[in-house]
């Protein structure tokens, strides 16, 4: 047993080879005293780690009153090219995240469960076959496993875009009008999870709430698995306990300790001023800034760099990754790019452009399918604010170094041509 | 009896997915939606009430004439709007067979 209040948690035991089936059941044995998943996983106060911040017990829940026959998709899909998290968990203990699927399968009286990994990332894909392979072989009741291989793309690990693909082959969100909205195989109700979240029901399942509890805070308990990219020594994925000062996991990661800006919760989030990194890394601190935790993404950007010429790359490559279903954001976002290159270049194009790209950012925002729009229309609204400074000189024609030089730090994947992306 | 059934809300929802900007819509229910730059429906997420004849009827115009069919009238089961039915009272109507 792990013992309370330690990390790791979820990376206890890891080597550089994903754990045996043995060696896991070795590390994490349970210690028998939870008589009720459900009632555990209510009284944990876990919150989904895939970026929204749903409770899971809320999912379970509405789930458990479905009828017909379920499905546990587990999300690994990492949409986010700064996150590492699922494909590092699933490549150092694949079978806590398949136990925890188990659990929620139990919980909710599914008969299958899919877990889908993008299949640009060989390497973790065939870590979980081989794991799904080794289970096989020693358990042959319970939910059967799946391994589903979507292509890799920024929607495609949105929930109903996953289910889509499950579905239909095609990973493009799907419209759904009221809220909650129970998405479907087939005809059976789906519960879709991400794998840090899954990991995390797989502790709780085996050392109780009270266990879990013992990290975290009180709204926002457990570790969380983050991924620090930008100005740091190397980009590495660490685990941590909410409510930890960001400055310390920017320490811990070897980072800038002066930098300019740090991005939070992925390419769809926000920026937090370098001046305000001590604040505790955890959904109720980092709600006074309108921020959150979200997909566990720490970018940290320099003093040296430019933080509107690095919005904008971002937001050409949002816009460049959306799915085209709806116009809002088809034609919306790649509008924002525009506006942000011209301030980008600055003079008076960038002076009209600043007013308008807070116009349009009121358009766009929430007339998506998905909640694509709304991420990229905040990461926008936040770049605005934050390097405000920089916008003016920028408008003055005195743009920073930052925007002369070549140096970028935000990894943003090239752009492909649009009728080289694939979506099935 | 029309002012009863009258009661509650509704709301104007457009599937964005099938939406391909052919801005019917802004024709038929102008109370109601306005276009976008690039020729989109900004449609209100207020609830409208249904004693409001006249955006009700464009609404049910605007569901109807919509060359994708993204568009939908959804009834919101808000606290209903209380016009001047209440106050006078109402013979129960039976609707179908009168019980023997």
């Amino acid at each position: 047993m792990i013992a309370p209040r330690t990390l790791p948690r979820l990376f206890a035991g890891a080597t550089n080879r994903p754990l045996s089936l043995a060696d896991h059941e070795e590390m994490f044995k349970p210690t028998g005293h939870v008589t009720s998943l459900r009632d555990e996983l209510d009284a944990s106060g876990l919150i989904g780690r895939g970026g929204a911040g749903f409770p899971t017990t809320r999912k379970v829940e509405l789930l458990s009153h479905q009828r017909g026959h379920k499905f546990v998709v587990v999300n690994g899909m990492e949409g986010e090219p700064a996150a590492h998290k699922d494909n590092r968990l699933l490549s150092t203990n694949p079978h806590l995240v398949l136990d925890g699927a188990e659990m929620l399968a139990t919980m909710i009286g599914a008969s299958r469960i899919a877990i889908c990994v993008a299949r640009d990332n060989p390497t973790v894909v065939n870590h979980v076959e081989r794991a799904i392979h080794e289970r096989a072989r020693r358990n042959l009741r319970g939910p059967g496993i799946d391994l589903h291989t979507p292509p890799w793309r920024y929607v495609a690990g949105e929930e109903s875009a996953l289910v889509h693909w499950l579905d239909d082959n095609e990973s493009l969100p799907q419209y759904r009008p009221g809220r909650p909205h129970i998405l479907r195989i087939g005809r059976g109700p789906t519960l879709v999870d991400n794998a840090e979240t899954c990991a995390n029901v797989g502790l709780i399942g085996r050392y109780g709430a009270e266990w879990f509890r013992t990290l975290g805070t009180h709204d926002h308990p457990g570790s969380a698995v983050v991924s620090v990219t930008g100005a740091v020594t190397r980009p590495n994925v660490l685990e941590v306990n909410v409510g930890t000062p960001l400055s310390t996991i920017l320490a811990t990661a070897g980072a800038d300790p002066n930098p300019q800006a740090v991005l939070l919760g992925g390419y769809g989030g926000a920026w937090l001023r370098g001046d305000q990194i001590n604040t505790p890394y955890c959904n109720e601190s980092l709600s006074a800034f309108s921020l959150s935790v979200g997909a566990g993404v720490i970018a940290v950007l320099p003093r040296q760099a430019c933080g509107v010429a690095e919005a904008h790359r971002v937001v050409r490559w949002m816009a460049h990754e959306s799915a085209r279903q709806c116009g809002p954001c088809a034609f919306g976002l790649p509008a924002l790019a525009e506006d942000l290159l011209a301030v980008v270049r600055g003079g008076r194009d960038g002076v009209e452009a600043i007013a308008r790209l807070r116009d349009r950012c009121n358009v766009i925002e929430g007339r998506g399918a998905c909640r694509h729009p709304d991420g990229v229309v905040r990461f926008v609204r936040s770049s605005i604010d934050v390097f405000a400074a920089d916008i003016d000189n920028h408008l003055r024609g005195a743009p920073c170094a930052g925007a002369r030089s070549n140096q970028r730090f935000l990894t943003v994947p090239a752009l492909e041509h649009e009728e080289d992306l694939i979506w099935e | 009896m029309g002012v009863i059934r009258r009661a509650g809300m509704f709301v104007l929802q457009v599937n964005p997915i099938l939406c391909d900007g052919f801005g019917h819509c802004a024709e038929l229910a102008p109370e109601l939606v306005h276009l976008d730059e690039w020729g989109y429906p900004i449609i209100s997420h207020e609830p409208v009430p249904m004693a409001d004849i006249g955006a009700y009827e464009s609404a049910r115009y605007a569901e109807r004439g919509c060359p994708r069919q993204a568009l939908h009238v959804a009834k919101v089961n808000a606290p209903a709007a209380i016009t001047n039915v209440a106050m006078t009272p109402q013979k129960p109507v039976s609707r179908g067979r009168r019980p023997l």
